[in-house]
């Protein structure tokens, strides 16, 4: 696709209204009552498995941009890392609502206690500072470089959601596979970039310049 | 007047015949997608069970509606999506059926399920379900006690144990592709919990015979145990002299124990049984002791520790 703005403008929208999709349609079901025989377990499983199809996604943008050589990708992830924070968002209100009931006795004990509720509960926390500073005034208050090294966190949170989500099923460990494996090429993809480039630039074959 | 428009459907867009014909794929297909598809009633062996009311049915509960009794199953042999097992479990043929029933008796037989369905009168029995997930419903099932069936076959006094194995067809059952447990699925009962008269062999629910994505033609129900202690869809019994490997202990001994009774004091290592979701609510309840069902059954495991033998 040829990068123009209007292009990226049209695209954003396009993946801005399909992100809000999945969020309206478990709106639409609850008000017609058709979310199944355990309503609230369908909410919670649904938004956490958007959440994490969302985090997913959106680590795969860099190497799409890099691979493909097109700055396209790149430009909506923010877009995507924002809407993978407001399913965790939803995810997590629902828990502690009507899952817990708000006994906060019964959720501190949850989150010592139960490994896949730990787990979910650090991914939170690590995201929370990441949408807190994805605005671009805060890019530029912290500096591209801190800035850049803080969200690389978003790794670690996404693997927490990935172990969150392992550890949970009863049996049928198929899709956590899927996001693990998706999540541990991104992540292998980064490392050997950066791995390859700093040789590069050792043997000074790359100006210092290029560094993305 | 129309210029050179050659088709208003393109090729593409026409059904493929052999997608058309294949109404359950597309119907299941489009459970996969969540589309909402109202599945009709797939019991091929459909028939309305003449019935009494069971002394022993649990007062005071509201019955789970029937759709969401025979639309949210765990039947793994058929895949792990509770909300789709229905649509993939009318593959599975219930006619004709036998149990062997074998090991340490008298009387070893195989018996047809018309010969299982005259052993005892029929009841109604409403009983609370509770899965080791964590949810329940409550139930009414129609069938009568196992030591119906026990008694009929004249055990020695070797058998200490019942085994119970389900049904495993690979042509029918694509869930036996994966090993979430060591097909074929098997569970199993202590002698004195065999003979309990709460547990029930049901052959039916809502006065109707079973649904096959609820165990058809035959299960167990079990009801101060978590439900997966239920087998469905039985095809042998055996008398052992020595406790059974059964599915989910021999899967994950340290999550799923071979006595699994309800106990909302020992948690799952990884959740807790503390409270459970009753479908239909939003809010969880307390998750009761044996299920509810101790005065009947907590003499049997006097003396024993639940944490050890949970």
């Amino acid at each position: 696709m040829i990068v123009t703005e209007r292009n990226r403008r049209i695209l954003w929208l396009i993946i801005f209204i399909g992100c809000m999709l999945p969020a309206a349609d478990l709106l639409r079901r609850l008000f017609t009552g058709d979310l199944g025989a355990d309503p609230v377990e369908t909410l919670i499983r649904t938004t956490g498995d958007w959440a994490i199809k969302l985090l997913v996604a959106g680590l795969l943008l860099t190497p799409l941009t890099r691979i493909a050589r097109n700055p396209l990708p790149v430009r909506f992830r923010r877009l995507i890392g924002l809407y993978a924070f407001f399913y965790v968002c939803i995810h997590l209100t629902l828990y502690l609502s009507v899952d817990q009931g708000f006994d906060l006795h019964a959720i501190v004990k949850d989150i010592l206690k139960r490994p896949y509720i730990t787990f979910g509960m650090m991914a939170f926390l690590l995201l929370l500072p990441l949408a807190i500073t994805s605005t671009r005034k805060m890019v530029a208050r912290l500096g591209p470089k801190r800035w850049r090294q803080l969200h690389r966190a978003v790794y670690v949170a996404a693997s927490f959601g990935v172990i969150h989500y392992y550890l949970l099923v009863k049996a049928d460990i198929t899709w956590p596979l899927i996001y693990g494996t998706i999540l541990a090429a991104a992540l292998g993809w980064r490392l050997w970039n950066s791995l390859t480039l700093s040789a590069l630039q050792d043997t000074g074959r790359l100006s210092s310049g290029c560094k993305p | 007047m129309l210029i050179g428009k050659k088709s208003d459907i393109a090729s593409s867009e026409i059904t493929p015949k052999s997608l058309w014909l294949d109404r359950r794929r597309f119907l299941t297909g489009a459970a996969a997608l969540g589309i909402g598809v109202a599945f009709p009633r797939q019991n091929a062996n459909a028939a309305t069970l003449k019935f009494t009311k069971s002394p022993l049915s649990t007062k005071g509960e509201v019955l789970t509606p029937l759709k969401d009794v025979t639309g949210y199953n765990n039947f793994y042999e058929f895949g792990t999506d509770k909300s789709d097992t229905a649509a993939y479990a009318g593959a599975m043929k219930t006619r004709p059926w036998t149990v062997e029933i074998s090991g340490e008796v008298k009387k070893p037989m195989t018996l047809g399920i018309e010969d299982i369905l005259k052993l005892a009168p029929i009841e109604e029995r409403i009983y609370r379900h509770r899965c080791v997930e964590a949810w329940s419903m409550v139930v009414p099932w129609n069938g009568f006690s196992l030591s119906a069936l026990i008694n009929r076959v004249e055990p020695t006094s070797k058998a200490k144990f019942v085994e119970f194995t389900s049904l495993a067809d690979s042509k029918t059952m694509p869930g036996l592709l994966f090993p979430y447990v060591d097909w074929p699925y098997r569970e199993g009962l202590r002698m004195d919990e065999a003979m309990h008269p709460l547990t029930t062999l049901a052959v039916g629910l809502y006065g109707e015979t079973l649904e096959n994505q609820n165990g058809a033609p035959l299960r167990l129900v079990v009801p101060w145990k978590y439900g997966f202690k239920g087998a469905k869809s039985i095809v042998r019994i055996r008398f052992l002299e020595h406790q059974p490997a059964t599915a989910w202990n021999t899967a994950n001994p340290s999550e799923f124990g071979f006595y699994s009774n309800v106990n909302p004091e020992v948690d799952h290592p990884r959740w807790t049984q503390a409270k459970e979701r009753r479908i239909g609510d939003f809010f969880r309840r307390p998750t009761l002791m044996f299920n509810g069902y101790g005065d009947q059954v907590a003499s049997f495991y006097r003396g024993m520790d639940l944490r050890t033998f949970f």
